[in-house]
């Protein structure tokens, strides 16, 4: 699948925003005046931005409202009303921590809980997807939510951050081990996907154009997978091992910031692979398999 | 609405014949041509060094190395088939993919489309396309505005790949009907559906190329074992020997 840069950024920023929303919102730091206000901005500034990012992948954004209407089927829409809720629930405990109103603790463990929610929704988007089997696995959600757990509980300044992030690089480890089975378990080969199986073994005699067209651009993505086993170990070290030995330094805020752009920078690069590597079964009528 | 209307009184769908289809491409052009001008499937650099466009039909060739026979070729048209279970249809956030309840066509209202790429994801067959100038996703409407169209004659109120067909490699119909005569003949030659583990339930069908038997001798095979003679019989000895 072609990694657009749109979609990289919208689900790490957004992935990110959101861990660290559910962390404020549960009451996990509690700040108070200028610093609530600068915690929760991050939290939303990082949560909208992903969700701005997201909106530069669409082809005709002008009927973006448009995606809010079918909850009863689509990932997507359940995501929009996710993350809309969620931002709107968590306003007023943001306005509350800012100003000591006092709000109940409660309203903010609703949002929270929501941010996770629309993570999960955002992970389902793809999981969902049987056509593409790498992510069409649970594994696929569980990777989504632990990257933002260890996002939120990193920014947050929680002790066992690094614990989170080390269960990152255990799950990233076993999504790519199961990721890269998943194509051959689905058993879909070019026999299968023409039906010519029931006469041999069919190869590509002539392409069906000679030119690129939306299927070979977004779907048979090849380039960059040459360096898919570096950039792996570059998404392990920054995504998890870095920033966990960062935060056990006696290194106070700068520490946090810094493991917190490290694990950033991280989750990009591992989500650059969720998509590069990801194969499409379309890709079997191009002969980009078997 | 993005939800499945269930199974379908009508299933219209085509039934397209590996065994004569000659991959001439007329039904690429065709449906180009009509749906150009109707819902417009846009061209980028058409007459440059870098040409693409969007088309609802593409047919690709593949050769078959068959295990006791001679190699066959094979021209497989490709495009939406129209499933019962469209996944490319519930993952639509905004409705626009839908699926019509009277006849099964799964179709793109492009007033509502917000050009995501979902459904084209969703899909495993490569049977949408979004269009590049447009921002909207375009697909395969089973000429929705012919098969219905009473301005037209009665001879053409069927898709433009099947009206155009120079060798009726492609048969429009109603496949929930036992008796039409689509249903006939997958049920005759053995029709069957594209990577049905994926659970689409396709409407449309394709029937599979008949075997061929056992390739004749080459003709200019005796010419393969040309004995040289005289001086080149010689070289040809010396040499060989070297």
């Amino acid at each position: 699948m072609h990694p657009a840069p749109s979609v990289i950024l919208f689900s790490a920023l957004s992935g990110l925003g959101f861990g660290f929303l559910a962390f404020l919102g549960w009451g996990a730091l509690q700040p108070e005046g200028l610093a609530a206000f600068l915690l929760w901005g991050l939290g939303y500034g990082l949560a909208v931005a992903g969700l701005l990012a997201a909106t530069f992948h669409l082809g005709n954004p002008k009927n973006a409202l448009k995606a809010f209407t079918q909850w009863r089927t689509s990932w997507l829409s359940r995501e929009a009303w996710a993350s809309v809720t969620t931002l709107a629930i968590l306003a007023p405990v943001a306005l509350s921590d800012i100003f000591g109103l006092g709000l109940p603790r409660l309203v903010g463990q609703v949002g929270g809980t929501l941010a996770l929610v629309t993570v999960f929704t955002t992970a389902m988007i793809y999981a969902q997807i049987k056509a593409v089997p790498r992510w069409h696995h649970w594994l696929t959600p569980v990777m989504f939510l632990a990257f933002a757990l260890a996002g939120g509980a990193t920014l947050s300044g929680r002790v066992w951050a690094p614990v989170l992030l080390l269960a990152v690089a255990a799950i990233l480890l076993a999504s790519w081990k199961t990721g890269d089975e998943a194509f051959a378990k689905a058993g879909q080969t070019m026999g299968t996907a023409t039906g010519l199986t029931r006469l041999g073994l069919p190869s590509v005699l002539d392409p069906a154009h000679t030119a690129g067209n939306y299927l070979k651009r977004e779907m048979i993505f090849v380039v960059g997978r040459k360096h898919a086993a570096k950039l792996r170990r570059i998404a392990l070290a920054l995504a998890s091992a870095a920033p966990a030995a960062i935060l056990l330094l006696p290194l106070g805020l700068w520490g946090i910031a810094l493991a917190a752009v490290l694990h950033l920078a991280g989750t990009l690069a591992a989500r650059w692979l969720f998509f590069a590597e990801a194969e499409h079964v379309v890709g079997l009528y191009y002969g980009a398999r078997g | 609405m993005t939800a499945l209307p269930g199974p379908t009184e009508k299933r219209l769908g085509l039934v397209i014949d590996l065994d004569t289809c000659v991959g001439c491409q007329a039904c690429v052009t065709a449906c180009k041509g009509w749906n150009d001008a109707g819902i417009g499937l846009s061209d980028q650099d058409p007459y440059g060094a870098d040409p693409a466009g969007t088309f609802l039909n593409r047919v690709h060739s593949y050769q078959i190395a068959v295990p006791d026979g001679p190699a066959q070729v094979v021209n497989f048209p490709r495009s939406c088939l129209h499933c019962d279970t469209a996944p490319c249809v519930t993952v639509c956030p905004t409705g626009a993919s839908y699926k019509r309840a009277e006849d099964g066509i799964v179709l793109v209202n492009e007033d509502a489309c917000i050009g995501c790429g979902l459904c084209a994801w969703a899909c495993p067959y490569g049977a949408r396309e979004m269009d590049a100038a447009q921002g909207v996703m375009k697909k395969c409407t089973l000429c929705v505005d012919r098969i219905y169209n009473e301005t037209l004659p009665e001879a053409d109120r069927e898709p433009a790949c099947v009206r155009t067909c120079p060798t009726n490699a492609r048969h429009f119909g109603d496949l929930a009907d036992p008796e039409s005569k689509v249903s006939k003949l997958v049920a005759d030659r053995g029709g069957y559906d594209l990577m049905p583990e994926m659970g689409t339930r396709p409407t449309n069908k394709y029937l599979p190329p008949r075997k061929k038997g056992p390739g004749d001798a080459s003709p200019l095979a005796p010419l393969l074992d040309v004995k040289a003679t005289g001086i080149a019989g010689w070289l040809d000895r010396m040499l060989g020997k070297v």
